[in-house]
């Protein structure tokens, strides 16, 4: 099946305007020594026959009933409503609003978006988007490179070990050497961020210090001791943020965070294995010049119309070229539309809910396994809704659930392996207390 | 356009204007043309030195963003103020008040390998 | 280093002054409200079920949130109902032009028909729903998908292996350049290979993703058919050069034949080939990059292969290599760990599952030559799925056909505009034709913008305008696979009416568009006074939320 519309007639049409005998004349200037010696694909298949293929491997996927697993990645409401407004086809086939007057849809709805983000996060200016909240993180620290002239970034060792990856993959570009900081996950450790080795590591030739809120485990750390040690250095704080946590949890511009990135999947964007997701950023006004990623801005046109166009785009690769910011060329705009949407379904009111009913679903969680001697918390910090939990025979008992369709969150020991018998465990608004009552009771008999 | 002819212009489109031992540096009509409107100026701090020719700043319009090369070596020692509130002054007055700093001269036998307005006119006709 | 033009100024509600101030008195005329303009305290679209008594009971027996960490700053997200919001956002869509709607002949972009069934199949609970970390054996739908697109990619352009992680065709030269990067440094040879070297014709982000790898790029000028200058490349080429990163079909539309010799001297001089798969669209089936030398290449799944624009993204990378340069793929990759490839690749063609096949993810640390990750994650996954739906869809003689049309398309139009645009380079083009408006610009002062400005008003999306850079005034046009006759004899049409009229009334083209919902816009108000969000007019001074 093609989706070309042209039948022979047509061809023959188009190739005696043109001039030619055959189609293939049109590729003679491909030298025989570089032809395709071989093409082999599968052959066509009809709508019917995509259709079954699709399903088939969707069919040997297995949703589980019951799931904790978070880790970076939440499975959370998706109110219809975003659904349809990422459907429509003049938001998802337009392409990069470079002719803004026939894209003020695509270019109002970022400026939303960006709005939006510099709301949740208590910033001044926010990017059109990133391609997740990793690749947003590590342009961050590269942002604090050039805004400081520093060549060293700190990371804790408390920040999601994919995003820690994404950091050091990025940082080894223009050679900017990674420090890990230290966290406390020593037997009755709190799980936070050493700030003490932050002090000690955080000197004058380090750009900033990148700490996750609420951290890989859930947990809170000390955000505004955490930024006075970095400040203190004269070095930029560089805050990975959860956006719904940002409903109850204070706004990063009001704690001192210079930078500040977020992984947007948990508005309103599905899991889908993994991608695609969004990545926010935010930062004060003044450094908006080493700001990568698009923006957008609001002016008029010559009627008096107030409209919508991609602005200081000098900073960006199609003008800069090797001094751009960065090479960004996409944004995601269709999952920020998504996002603008979501919190535009769940308002303040909505939001606050979702975040709160997060954090009590997890207590309840801890509350329920505690108390039937399950499991125990491993670390002594205040989470938010994700929590990681101490138990015997970790792996195999996480293993024997993943049969019943029941999964209990993340085994944590591969990427920590100071950390075994260790599960982390994520909730959310759309958990139940029969979820609770089921991972309790195939806990307790996994024993 | 008639070119003043109190002072130099490099190949890069810049002119400094000699006063005393201090000269004035600007970007030229052709360069703030081929810029187009001019929206944000990136330059060096009070008290930096400029080595000639070397880049010494940024100037951003809103399709491009170009070097600004230093016509003769010195010292910054004001820059003008109105450009941080209306660049634009570069695209309607760039011979004049649209003057970007000054500098003491370090050695003003290096305006010598700069081009008189004859001479520049010359190289812009045939741009 | 102090920057004239900043206004680093704050407001009360600790924001900066990231707003816009219209003339004194003005009030702008506006097309659709923000959302915060219409929003009212109280309204709602969505809630959430309140918890259970046993729920709230079980949670207060564990500490609280610490006061220490509640926000105190607002929280204004719009409040709207459901009805506003869905109008809010179907109105602004219809101030959209987009390639459901008309003609969207952006060169270099492709912007070929989005088919419906991928997004059936992206809507598929069991791909939807499917969590990146969930067990191996929860996911070996989502990982035999990934691996069989990446054996397709593989075949289609003739690499040894590919990694479907990049998020988009930047990302992708990012990781291409970081792997080129760590194979001159498995070499011993990281120092001193330095220098990337790129046409004068291409594409912003070539240089730009060099600098972020810390090379640095030098030029290399075009002949005057249009290829790349083979001698001033040989002179460019030394033991200096970690790469050459070149699009063919070139920005320019046309085939480098001259490829051969230049791969060649590039392989001779000990550095790393890599393509920019951007025009892939222009050659499925008739040249493989991998197959005639290329160590790197990136593909968009969002040009060739038909997944949608999104308005600006979210897009797909993948690149594939040449089997010196595997070993630095990022990981982790998605393997077949047991079962038989070319079973598993057979059953799968014909529509069925292998029983005993198992494929896993490599666990972290597996390959310690990868460069790393480049993000989150397997990479963005909705886009492979429907990457994966068209290529199946299509088969073999699908691609072919889809390359045999577009080319076919695009000369259509190049031989039709020849006498009223400048044709820089009057030779058979590929997938894309670049025109100049420079006649237009000498004779009657009117632009390829101005001319772009003026398709608008014709209901369709105008070419990509100034670029590439080495052609004046230029006008890319690549009118894809997907468009029938009668609108590419449209388009022509519109385009000699434009070249008419810019000679028989320059100024009515330069005031277009008059017909779309604004007209041109005061692009240097917006970056020398930049508005990026909405400013609330009311400042909270004491954090209180709005509402409630």
């Amino acid at each position: 099946m093609t989706y070309s519309p042209h039948t022979d007639a047509d061809r023959v049409a188009m190739l005696e305007a043109i001039g030619v005998e055959s189609v293939d004349d049109l590729f003679a200037d491909i030298p025989e020594s570089v032809r395709a010696s071989r093409f082999d694909l599968p052959p066509p298949l009809t709508e019917q026959e995509v259709r079954a293929e699709l399903s088939r491997l969707a069919g040997l996927n297995r949703i589980p009933e019951v799931s904790f697993l978070g880790a970076g990645a939440y499975r959370r409401l998706i109110p219809a409503v975003v659904d349809e407004v990422v459907g429509r086809a003049e938001f998802a086939t337009a392409y990069t609003p470079y002719q803004p007057e026939v894209s003020q849809g695509t270019l109002q709805s970022i400026y939303e978006f960006q709005s939006l983000v510099c709301e949740l996060t208590g910033m001044e200016v926010a990017s059109a988007s990133h391609y997740d909240g990793a690749t947003a993180t590590a342009e961050g620290a590269l942002m604090a490179c050039r805004l400081t002239g520093r060549h060293r970034v700190a990371v804790s060792r408390a920040v999601h070990p994919q995003v820690r990856r994404v950091l050091e993959t990025y940082c080894s570009g223009p050679g900017v050497e990674v420090v890990e900081v230290p966290a406390d996950l020593s037997e009755t450790g709190s799980g936070l961020t050493d700030l003490d080795a932050v002090r000690s590591l955080v000197g004058e030739d380090v750009a900033c210090l990148v700490v996750q809120e609420p951290n890989f485990f859930g947990l809170l750390e000390p955000m505004s001791e955490l930024a006075e040690a970095a400040h203190a250095a004269g070095a930029l704080i560089v805050t990975l943020v959860d956006p719904v946590s940002l409903a109850l949890l204070e706004a990063p511009g009001r704690y001192g965070a210079d930078i500040v990135t977020a992984e947007g999947q948990s508005l309103g964007i599905p899991l889908a294995f993994g991608g695609p997701y969004l990545g926010l950023m935010a930062a004060r006004m003044n450094a908006v010049r080493q700001l990568p990623g698009r923006l957008v801005g609001a002016t008029r046109d010559a009627a008096g119309r107030r409209g919508y166009v991609l602005t200081l785009q000098a900073r960006e690769q199609h003008i800069r070229r090797e001094k751009a910011a960065s090479n960004i060329c996409t944004n995601q705009a269709l999952c920020a539309l998504a996002a603008t949407a979501y919190l535009s379904a769940v308002g303040p009111e909505g939001l606050r809910e979702a975040a709160e009913r997060s954090t009590i679903q997890a207590r309840h969680l801890v509350a329920t396994l505690e108390m039937a001697g399950i499991a125990a918390r491993r670390f002594t910090a205040p989470y938010f809704n994700e929590v990681a939990l101490r138990l015997a025979d970790a792996g195999p008992r996480h293993a024997a659930l993943v049969e019943q369709g029941i999964l209990a969150g993340l085994v944590v020991e591969p990427e920590y392996p100071e950390l075994p018998d260790t599960l982390l465990l994520a909730t959310t608004e759309l958990t139940t207390d029969d979820d609770i009552r089921r991972l309790a009771a195939a806990l307790g008999a996994a024993a | 356009m008639t070119l003043p002819d109190d002072r130099r212009y490099s190949r890069e489109h810049e002119w400094i204007r000699p006063e005393g031992e201090e000269g004035v540096i600007g970007l030229t009509k052709f360069a703030v043309d081929e810029l187009g409107d001019i929206v944000y100026l990136e330059l060096p701090a009070i008290g930096a030195k400029l080595t000639q020719f070397a880049s010494f700043g940024v100037v951003e319009s809103v399709k491009a963003v170009s070097d600004l090369f230093a016509p003769a070596s010195g010292v910054v020692v004001a820059f003008n103020e109105e450009l941080r509130t209306r660049p634009e002054l570069m695209n309607s007055d760039p011979h004049d008040a649209g003057w970007i700093c000054r500098i003491t001269l370090a050695d003003p036998a290096e305006l010598d390998a700069l081009l008189e307005a004859p001479a520049y006119a010359e190289l812009i006709g045939s741009e | 280093m102090s920057a004239v033009g900043e206004r680093p100024t704050t407001d009360a509600s600790g924001r900066g002054a990231a707003f816009h101030s219209p003339p004194a008195g003005e009030v702008l005329r506006v097309v659709e409200p923000t959302l915060f303009e219409r929003s009212r305290p109280g309204r709602r679209a969505v809630r959430f079920p309140a918890p259970s008594e046993a729920a709230r009971k079980a949670a207060a027996s564990q500490p609280p949130l610490p006061d220490a960490a509640r926000r105190t700053a607002p929280l204004r997200l719009p409040e709207v109902s459901e009805l506003e919001l869905v109008r809010h956002f179907n109105r602004l869509s219809r101030l959209n032009h987009a390639i459901d709607i008309d003609f969207y002949p952006l060169g270099s972009c492709t912007m070929k028909y989005n088919p419906k069934l991928n997004e059936w199949a992206a809507r598929l609970p069991g791909l939807a729903g499917s969590h990146p970390l969930d067990p191996g054996p929860l996911s070996q739908g989502s990982l035999e998908l990934q691996w069989l697109l990446a054996e397709l990619l593989r075949e289609i352009g003739g690499f040894a292996a590919v990694s479907l992680q990049p998020a988009a065709g930047a990302h992708g030269e990012l990781t291409g350049m970081l792997m080129t990067r760590a194979f001159h440094r498995s070499r011993g040879e990281g120092d001193q290979r330095r220098v990337v070297l790129v046409p004068d014709s291409a594409h912003g982000t070539n240089p730009a993703t060099a600098s972020m790898v810390g090379f640095t790029t030098r030029t290399v000028p075009s002949n005057a058919r249009g290829g790349i200058d083979l001698d001033a490349l040989r002179g460019a080429l030394g033991p200096d050069t970690a790469a050459l990163m070149i699009t063919n079909p070139s920005t320019l539309g046309i085939f480098e034949d001259q490829i051969h010799d230049v791969l060649n001297a590039v392989q001779a001089a000990g550095a790393i080939a890599y393509m920019d798969g951007a025009n892939l669209n222009a050659v499925l089936g008739r040249f493989r990059a991998g197959e005639a030398g290329f160590d790197v290449m990136h593909f968009n799944l969002h040009k060739t292969f038909s997944t949608p624009h999104g308005g600006g993204g979210p897009g797909a990378g993948p690149i594939g290599v040449s089997p010196r340069l595997a070993p630095f793929l990022p990981a982790p990759l998605p393997l077949l760990i047991a079962g038989d490839p070319a079973t598993v690749r057979a059953n799968a063609w014909s529509g069925r599952s292998t029983p005993d096949a198992r494929f896993a993810l490599e666990p972290p640390g597996a390959r310690p030559t990868a460069i790393g990750q480049v993000r989150t994650f397997g990479g963005n996954f909705g886009m492979h799925l429907r990457a994966y739906a068209y290529i199946r869809a299509n088969g073999a003689a699908g691609l072919r056909q889809v390359t045999d049309d577009a080319v076919l398309a695009a000369n259509y139009v190049r031989v039709q505009l020849g006498d009223a645009y400048d044709l820089p380079f009057d030779r058979i083009c590929k997938h894309e034709v670049v025109f100049s408006a420079r006649r237009q610009k000498r004779e009657h002062d009117v632009s390829a913008l101005d001319i772009a400005k003026a398709i608008l008003d014709e209901g369709i999306h105008p070419p990509t305008i100034y670029f590439p850079l080495i052609v004046e005034e230029a006008l890319m046009i690549e009118p894809t696979e997907t468009e029938t006759r009668e609108t590419l004899d449209r388009f022509v049409a519109i385009m000699h009416d434009i070249a008419d009229r810019s000679a028989r009334d320059p100024e009515a083209v330069r005031q277009s568009p008059r017909t779309t919902p604004v007209g041109r816009l005061d692009e240097a108000a917006a970056a020398r006074q930049p508005d990026l969000g909405w400013a609330f007019p009311e400042a909270d001074r004491t954090g209180a939320t709005l509402s409630g």
